[in-house]
């Protein structure tokens, strides 16, 4: 395989929703290398996730267009195209009707894998999230955590070995400690499998920890596209200054609590 | 237990069974049709709109309208089809109503992420929208099930034997402990209908597979005893032969036309929905066992009903009044007299429907003003006539129908009865209401038991203003071409005078004896 290809590329992608008076998206030009995560960060209603559905086709787009693996999304049936991008969702969308195990295991019936084939994988994929199988298999997601319901939602969007996923706020409903330890845990499962990664997030941090480069966007368009380190360095304006420094201005903060003597932060 | 209750109970497998067969099969076909129409509903609204009209104006329908409707749409057919197809139409609107509403309530983050997944619209429908609108649905189909269980007991007055055979037979009979028989063993069945459907309903949710499997094998065996209407009947039917036959057997030294045997054969008898039909129907059905047949009694069919399925063959024989016949079959207005009236009605009934009068019973069942002796005394009445001087100070009760009808219009021109009061009141408290003075006058029936009951006196109609109301044999087409039965029914002819028709009455009405009972001491060979 050309590893020069880039996993999925937006050429100038452009979503105008009926009776809206501005595009949501706006002519934005991204890619995201193979095995490379891409944060897309920006406030509420900056077309984070219009972009992001318009990549596994759950949008169409107005105008320009989405390759995958240089190839044209619009060439593909979008059914077989989605069964070959993992999602996971904003507030995980579990079916509640479904098993832990059939959840994570919908993808691989639909591509009509044998009963056996299915179950093993299953079982692979929740103890590679880290749910013992034999506990977790027979349960419904209305019977597990916050943070369980997210393995099991990553554990289903692993499931047809995706080489790209798309990733819609996937952290922003748990507690800090939970948050922080699956986030561990899906960047070395990134590693290890050399997955694509879209993440769309509102979290400046959680950009900075987990990706490799990020998209600031801002009234569906993409402000800037960079490394961290070049967002911070070289902002191109006051929107995305002020973005990439809340994180350095939330650990600041935090070390100057450190500093103080003991007590007086409390009397 | 008591006599009357064991009886009830012997009637309950054959009438149960009616009712299952009726209500299981609709409710189920109802599903077949109503969950897909409902999904078509949701997916397209230009569906939707004239769907949901059309099935609300029909559910506005009353239900013992509607079952008359389709009687009428089936070209007059009863029994079986026109009362299941009116049950079927009723199970609808629920479930549709409930389908639509489930699906819209699905969660559009569920149809989402079904999409993401890789689910085709089919897969996404089956595998994710309805088993999470399934809760709703299966709520629907209670409602359905409940709704249809009930009106399932109105099928009755079209001719397919249900639960409301007992709730019919006894509001004519004045027999409460039939009727609230009937409710009971109704509303049970719905019960446990619905029980089943709650127990599949929370089996699916907690996947318990045996209760699953339990209730689902129960309440298929329900839909195969409905889907089956042959394996209920049949088998009664069956047994009920063997008895005709033997007993045929027993009697037949004793019987003149001994030679004439009906061989088993069926013979279908129809019967309107009050006391002296119920008795009629006994002689009949007592009439032709004794030649060998197979009776099979109909009761509680609606006026019309009857004649038509006598003149479609559906059934074979039933008693009919000339009078009824002359203004609702042959659209006469104006009556002429008894014997006349015989005659025309007996030419026209053959020359238009092929239909056989056999001959009078040898009664008549009339309007009747009826009084009390005081009064009789007092006024010197004999004939009604005499009512005339003293109208100004009279009351006459009657059926508030009765006040409304040209019969009615007749009298009060030909006697000059302007006058008089009216009250109008239901027929079954008149006599009473005579008795007790409340009213002078009483528009009742002449064979009814509650004239003896209550010492009243009948006044003559010199002027024939009521026109004459001869009980008669009636045929079908076919069936008067059989002539063993023709020749099993004529000793029949001229055999019941009004009085004992009035006496069989009463001892129904008022002594509790079962119409069985008194048509075997009508008629006592
Ligand atoms: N299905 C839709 N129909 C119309 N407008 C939409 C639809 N989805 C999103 N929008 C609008 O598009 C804009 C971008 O929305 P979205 O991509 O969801 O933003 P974000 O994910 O960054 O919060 C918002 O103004 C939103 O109201
Ligand atoms: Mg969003």
């Amino acid at each position: 395989m050309n590893m020069d290809v880039p996993a999925i590329e937006l050429v100038a992608l452009t979503k105008c929703f009926r009776n809206a008076k501005k595009p949501a998206v706006d002519s934005v030009n991204l890619s995201v290398a193979q095995g490379e995560v891409l944060a897309i960060v920006g406030g509420s209603g900056s077309g984070k996730t219009t972009t992001l559905k318009m990549i596994n086709r759950l949008i169409e787009p107005t105008s320009g267009s989405v390759r995958v693996m240089g190839e044209d999304v619009t060439n593909r049936d979008p059914v077989i195209l989605r069964r070959s991008i993992g999602y996971a969702f904003q507030g995980v969308g579990l079916f509640p009707h479904m098993t832990v195990g059939q959840n994570v295991g919908v993808t691989l019936r639909l591509l009509s894998q044998s009963g056996e084939c299915v179950s093993k994988r299953v079982d692979e994929l929740l103890t590679m999230v880290e749910l013992p199988a034999d506990e977790y298999r027979d349960r419904l997601p209305a019977e597990l955590s916050g943070g369980q319901q997210q393995r099991v939602g990553f554990a289903r969007a692993l499931a047809s070995k995706p080489r790209a996923i798309l990733m819609d706020e996937p952290f922003g409903a748990l507690d800090p400690i939970t948050r922080d330890g699956l986030q561990q845990e899906f960047r070395s499962l990134q590693k290890k499998l050399q997955l694509s990664v879209v993440l769309v997030t509102h979290d400046m941090s959680e950009a900075v920890l987990l990706s490799d480069r990020v998209a600031v966007m801002h009234e569906g368009e993409v402000a800037q596209v960079g490394s961290p380190r070049e967002l911070l360095t070289n902002p191109v304006n006051d929107y995305v200054a002020q973005l990439i420094d809340t994180p350095r201005r939330h650990s600041d903060f935090i070390e100057s609590l450190m500093r103080m003597a003991p007590g007086e932060g409390t009397q | 237990m008591t006599p009357k209750l064991q009886l009830l109970f012997e009637q309950l497998p054959d009438l149960l069974g009616g009712h299952l067969t009726l209500a299981v099969p609709a409710i189920f076909i109802g599903v077949l049709i109503s969950v897909p129409l409902g999904i078509l509903c949701v997916k397209s609204a230009t569906v939707r709109g004239p769907v949901m009209s059309l099935v609300s104006l029909v559910q506005t329908i009353p239900s013992i309208a509607l079952l008359a409707i389709m009687v009428a749409l089936l070209g007059g057919t009863i029994g079986y089809w026109p009362a299941f197809i009116a049950l079927l139409v009723y199970s609808i609107l629920p479930i549709i109503r409930n389908t639509i509403v489930g699906l819209e309530s699905v969660d559009p983050a569920m149809r989402e992420a079904a999409k993401a997944v890789g689910m085709r619209p089919l897969q996404q429908l089956l595998l994710v929208e309805l088993p999470l609108a399934l809760p709703v649905i299966l709520a629907g189909i209670r409602t359905a099930t409940v709704w249809v269980v009930g009106i399932a007991t109105l099928s009755t007055p079209v001719g397919a034997p249900s639960l409301g055979n007992y709730i019919f037979s006894g509001l004519q009979l004045r027999d409460w402990q039939r009727v609230i028989f009937g409710c009971i063993a109704t509303m049970t069945l719905s019960l446990v209908l619905d029980q089943l459907i709650a127990v599949i309903e929370k089996s699916i949710q907690s996947r318990r597979r045996v209760s699953l499997v339990l209730a689902t094998c129960a309440l298929a065996s329900l839909v195969g005893i409905g889907l089956a209407p042959g394996l209920v009947t049949p088998d009664s039917a069956g047994f009920a032969n063997l008895l005709g036959q033997r007993e045929g057997a027993e009697e037949a030294n004793d019987l003149v036309e001994s030679t004439m045997t009906l061989d088993g054969q069926v013979i279908r008898i129809g019967a309107k929905g009050f006391t002296e039909q119920f008795i009629l129907a006994e002689v009949l059905r007592e009439r032709i066992r004794k030649v060998g047949g197979t009776p099979e009694v109909l009761t509680n069919m609606g006026s019309t009903i009857v004649f038509d399925a006598l003149a479609k063959n559906t059934i074979d024989i039933y008693i009919d009044y000339t009078g009824t016949l002359w203004s609702t079959v042959l659209k006469e207005l104006d009556p002429i007299n008894r014997i006349s009236m015989r005659a025309v009605v007996a030419g026209r009934l053959f020359d238009e429907f092929g239909i056989v009068v056999v001959g009078s019973l040898g009664f008549e069942n009339t309007y009747a003003l009826v009084t009390k002796r005081e009064t009789v005394a007092r006024y010197g009445l004999s004939q009604i006539g005499d009512i005339t001087p003293a109208a100004r100070d009279l009351r006459i009760g009657g059926d508030p129908e009765f006040f409304g009808r040209p019969e009615w219009q007749r009298v009060r021109q030909l006697y000059s009865l302007g006058d008089i009061t009216e009250v109008g009141m239901d027929s079954t408290f008149m006599y009473q209401a005579v008795a007790d003075g409340q009213v002078d006058v009483a528009a009742g029936f002449s064979t009814d038991g509650r004239i003896d009951a209550f010492d009243l006196a009948v006044l003559k109609d010199p002027k024939q203003a009521f026109p004459p109301y001869d009980a008669v044999i009636l045929l079908s087409p076919e069936a008067s071409k059989n002539k063993n039965l023709v020749h099993a029914i004529e000793p029949l002819v001229n055999r019941i005078s009004v009085t004992a028709m009035r006496t069989a009455n009463r001892l129904v009405d008022e002594g509790g004896e079962t119409p069985k009972e008194a048509a075997g001491q009508l008629l006592p060979d």
